[in-house]
């Protein structure tokens, strides 16, 4: 078939993925007066973005004056374990208040301080309370004022429709080929610009809180189209998921529940974070529960409550309590907001969460505490890009959000992902219009590439006595699960990497039964080539990186270690083999390093 | 671990019909578990949409036993045991194929809502909004665009000819919401009469009832929005009401 007999769209830039980033992003290019196209894989408005609850984090100052983008450089750095990359943390806390304002200005509803300006609450690592908030829902008010905002700028959305492989013109990135899930066809995209936008991996995982479509389809496609992957080591359990019923295990509870007020506790009914304060937090973190609990209301006199420690913290800390046979009685921790504020303020603040126990697990927070542990939540590491344009090492290649190396360094801050989309979607956008507007000569796309795609993406049907893609799938998650989780374990981490390429060979023999048309065994078939993908880099980054450090804990190196703190473990494919390099962490200059000398 | 046998609709635009399964589930479980299941180990090409598995995202509509829900949301011990459970598409839209249907309607209506128009800042370039008058607005933005409202709704299931002007409720507690959005400055009583044709609806809540996010659509939402179409813009209206003390939409 030639190109020609495909259906074909062209645009100056497409953006893939229409959560929180992709959608900021599509916002911003159109802005420059390219043509933009979005293409994502659900419906519209339903994204991942959707699911986020506690907030989004920006220094406005607005309940505490003190705060300021330097403060939040600092949290989201030490958070990050310092292994952040400096400007992409810079740029994203000075910019922060401006997105934030944005929204509002785009119709955004967030909860209000009493002279009416925006609230925001305290949550984990962030010494001010910073994250502008609604309720528990803040990332359904984000997407849903992008979205009523972008409908109207003149943007081509491309709903249920999956980008399977990027197309190059010898070095440059120029569209992708995918399928339209409704009708199995393909579709061809020519662009001079290509934004993923994508999010995460965490369905690799059995335990997640991570939807279908978190599959590291960006993550693969940058990869296979020749661009470095950085940090991938560096995966975020959420230290607090449902845990019972086990069928709503790893959905999430957020980290709202402690910010305002919610305290974690073990079968003795003990307040155990006050024994994992590492030495590294000692400084900025209370010791006491009467301190800590003042703390909530004086932040100028007291320390943080430990149960607000970074997340990576937190979920070691439920997991070595579970371990040592302290849990709570289905293998989590009591997470108690019941006997520490009153019904109605719980209701107000917290109502999803409210919503999700008693629906899902009969249980009332207002009156008894929710048991939770560790879900698979987040990556940190992602496409390598430059800090400022958000340009990958392929040209005409960008990527923002979720998929995006660099800016959480080894542990992300809660409220720091949606402001990561708004803050590098724009950029995104911005400079992938740019590139664009210069880009030089005819669009072309090779029949041959897009030849050999649509052949490979058709190969699922022809696979007679092929086995089922959800048993792959199944197996995948189990895999990952036991041998690539929270602590990790060279032995258990060379064994992953057998078991990878049992699955690998596994999954080249996946049957789709059925037609095109809505099939999702054909779409899991296909998915499974970036989940092994991303699977193999976190693994592979995980046993190169010899010492612990936000979301990377090796038991067989348990401590952190200067040298491996000005490295980042960087992923290419050559051929069809993955080779890992370590490369020097960007340097921080001077004036922003003496922020970290004043008291913590 | 108990069984439960389950009738799911299988078919596309050409046609179709209900396919008993008996499957088994474990404690806990919702009805988005079990066709899960079902896709993992007896019907490996049943469409079905779905994304957070937690009520936030709205995608997993479906009309289970007739009434339409979320199927993430609808756990199976609601059901007694040995009741076998019907799961459904949301009939008022087009079938692509088991239960997915194609809601697009939805999504041009979407496009015709006229945007917020903003006011002009404080002094200070800042906006200043108190939370006692955003309370209201902020129930109608909880809203996951989940569609059973306009499942349910008469007019969209019913009458095909009305539907290029009529938007439904989901729009409905939209326009309410911008309408009442202490920001906007734009006037939408044409849109909402003409485009929108809210008098179109009568008013029996059957969209109230069926919203997950407990939203109260008619209530707070079209009747003030009905009130305000017929209070605001007709002065001579407004006037004999006035007197004769008629608060009728």
């Amino acid at each position: 078939m030639a190109n020609g007999d495909y259906e074909t769209h062209e645009h100056d830039v497409i953006v893939i993925g229409a959560g929180g980033a992709g959608l900021r992003a599509a916002i911003e290019a159109a802005a420059q007066g390219v043509s933009v196209g979005l293409v994502c894989k659900s419906l519209l408005g339903k994204a991942h973005t959707v699911m986020a609850e506690g907030g989004i984090a920006a220094a406005l100052g607005n309940v505490w004056p003190e705060d300021n983008w330097q403060v939040h450089f600092r949290d989201t750095m030490r958070g990050g374990k310092m292994l952040n990359n400096w400007r992409m943390a810079q740029l994203h806390a000075q910019e922060a208040p401006e997105r934030v304002l944005e929204l509002e200005r785009w119709g955004a509803l967030f909860d209000r301080t009493k002279d009416g300006r925006i609230l925001q609450r305290d949550f984990g690592g962030h010494r001010y309370a910073r994250l502008a908030h609604v309720g528990d829902r803040t990332g359904l008010e984000m997407i849903r004022t992008l979205q009523y905002h972008g409908i109207h700028q003149g943007i081509d959305v491309y709903m249920e429709c999956k980008i399977e492989r990027l197309l190059r013109d010898g070095d440059r990135v120029v569209g992708g080929l995918g399928y339209w899930r409704n009708t199995g066809k393909f579709v061809l995209f020519k662009a001079k610009a290509v934004v993923l936008a994508t999010g995460g991996v965490g369905k690799a995982w059995k335990v997640t809180s991570n939807s279908w479509e978190y599959t590291g389809d960006g993550q693969s496609l940058a990869l296979w189209a020749g661009a470095d992957l950085i940090d991938m080591e560096f995966v975020q359990f959420h230290p607090t998921g449902m845990v019972w019923p086990p069928s709503v295990r790893g959905i999430l509870v957020t980290e709202g529940v402690r910010g305002d007020g919610g305290t974690l506790r073990n079968k003795s009914g003990e307040r155990f974070m006050f024994n994992y304060i590492p030495e590294f937090f000692k400084g900025e973190t209370a010791d006491n529960e009467a301190e800590a609990d003042r703390w909530y209301e004086d932040k100028k006199n007291n320390r943080r409550t430990p149960d607000l420690l970074p997340r990576d913290e937190v979920a070691r800390a439920i997991n070595a309590e579970v371990k040592a046979g302290r849990g709570s009685p289905h293998g989590g921790a009591f997470l108690d907001i019941s006997t520490r504020r009153p019904a109605d303020y719980i209701r107000k603040r917290l109502p999803s969460m409210y919503h999700q126990f008693k629906e899902l697990a009969d249980v009332d927070i207002t009156k008894e505490p929710m048991e939770v542990g560790p879900t698979c939540h987040y990556i940190m590491g992602g496409v390598r890009v430059d800090a400022d344009t958000t340009a990958a090492t392929v040209k005409g290649l960008f990527a923002a959000g979720e998929v995006a190396g660099g800016l959480h360094g080894s542990n992300r801050l809660g409220g720091n992902s949606l402001s990561d989309l708004l803050v590098f979607g724009r950029r995104a956008g911005l400079y992938a219009a740019l590139y664009a507007k210069d880009f030089g000569g005819q669009l072309t796309v090779d029949s041959g590439q897009v030849e050999s795609i649509a052949h490979d993406m058709l190969e699922p049907f022809s696979r007679s006595g092929g086995e089922n893609p959800y048993a792959i799938q199944a197996d995948l998650q189990e895999t990952m699960q036991d041998l690539v989780g929270i602590i990790r374990t060279e032995s258990e981490l060379k064994d992953a990497l057998k078991k990878l390429e049992v699955l690998k060979q596994r999954a080249a023999k996946a049957r789709a039964e059925g037609g095109r048309a809505y099939n999702p065994s054909w779409h899991t078939a296909l998915d499974l080539s970036s989940l092994l993908t991303v699977a193999e880099c976190c693994t592979l980054a995980a046993l190169e990186r010899k010492e612990s450090r936000g979301g990377h804990t090796r038991d067989d190196h348990p401590y952190t270690d200067d040298t491996w703190g000005k490295i980042n473990v960087v992923i290419r494919q050559k051929g069809s083999a993955l080779q890992l390099a370590r490369e020097a962490l960007p340097e921080m200059p001077a004036e922003l390093r003496t922020l970290f000398q004043e008291r913590t | 671990m108990p069984i439960v046998s389950m009738e799911v609709f299988r078919g596309d635009g050409g046609g179709g019909e209900f396919k008993t399964y008996d499957v088994d589930f474990d404690e806990g479980m919702v009805v988005l578990d079990v066709i899960h299941r079902l896709q993992a180990t007896q019907a490996r090409d049943l469409a079905c949409r779905w994304n957070c598995k937690a009520g936030k995202c709205g995608s997993c509509s479906a009309e289970i036993n007739g009434k339409p829900r979320l199927m993430c949301m609808t756990r199976m011990n609601t059901f007694a045991p040995g009741e076998s459970i019907s799961v459904a598409p949301i009939r008022t839209f087009p079938l692509i194929r088991d239960l997915v249907t194609d809601v697009s309607y939805n999504y041009e209506k979407a496009k015709q809502v006229p945007p917020l128009r903003l006011k002009p800042p404080e002094t200070d370039g800042t906006y200043r909004m108190m939370q006692e008058d955003i309370d209201r607005i902020q129930e109608f933005h909880k809203c996951i665009e989940c569609f059973l409202c306009q499942d349910v709704c008469h007019v969209i299931r019913d009458h095909e000819e009305k539907k290029k002007n009529f938007a439904g409720p989901r729009f409905f507690i939209k326009l309410a919401g911008l309408d009442m959005h202490p920001l906007d400055t734009r006037d939408r009583s044409e849109f909402v009469r003409q485009q929108a044709g809210v008098g179109l609806c009568n008013i029996t809540k059957c969209c109230t009832e069926v919203c997950p996010e407990h939203i109260h659509i008619t209530d707070n939402g079209i009747i003030p929005l009905k009130e305000r179409m017929a209070d605001g813009y007709d002065p001579i209206v407004w006037l004999l009401r006035k007197f004769r003390g008629q608060r009728k939409a």
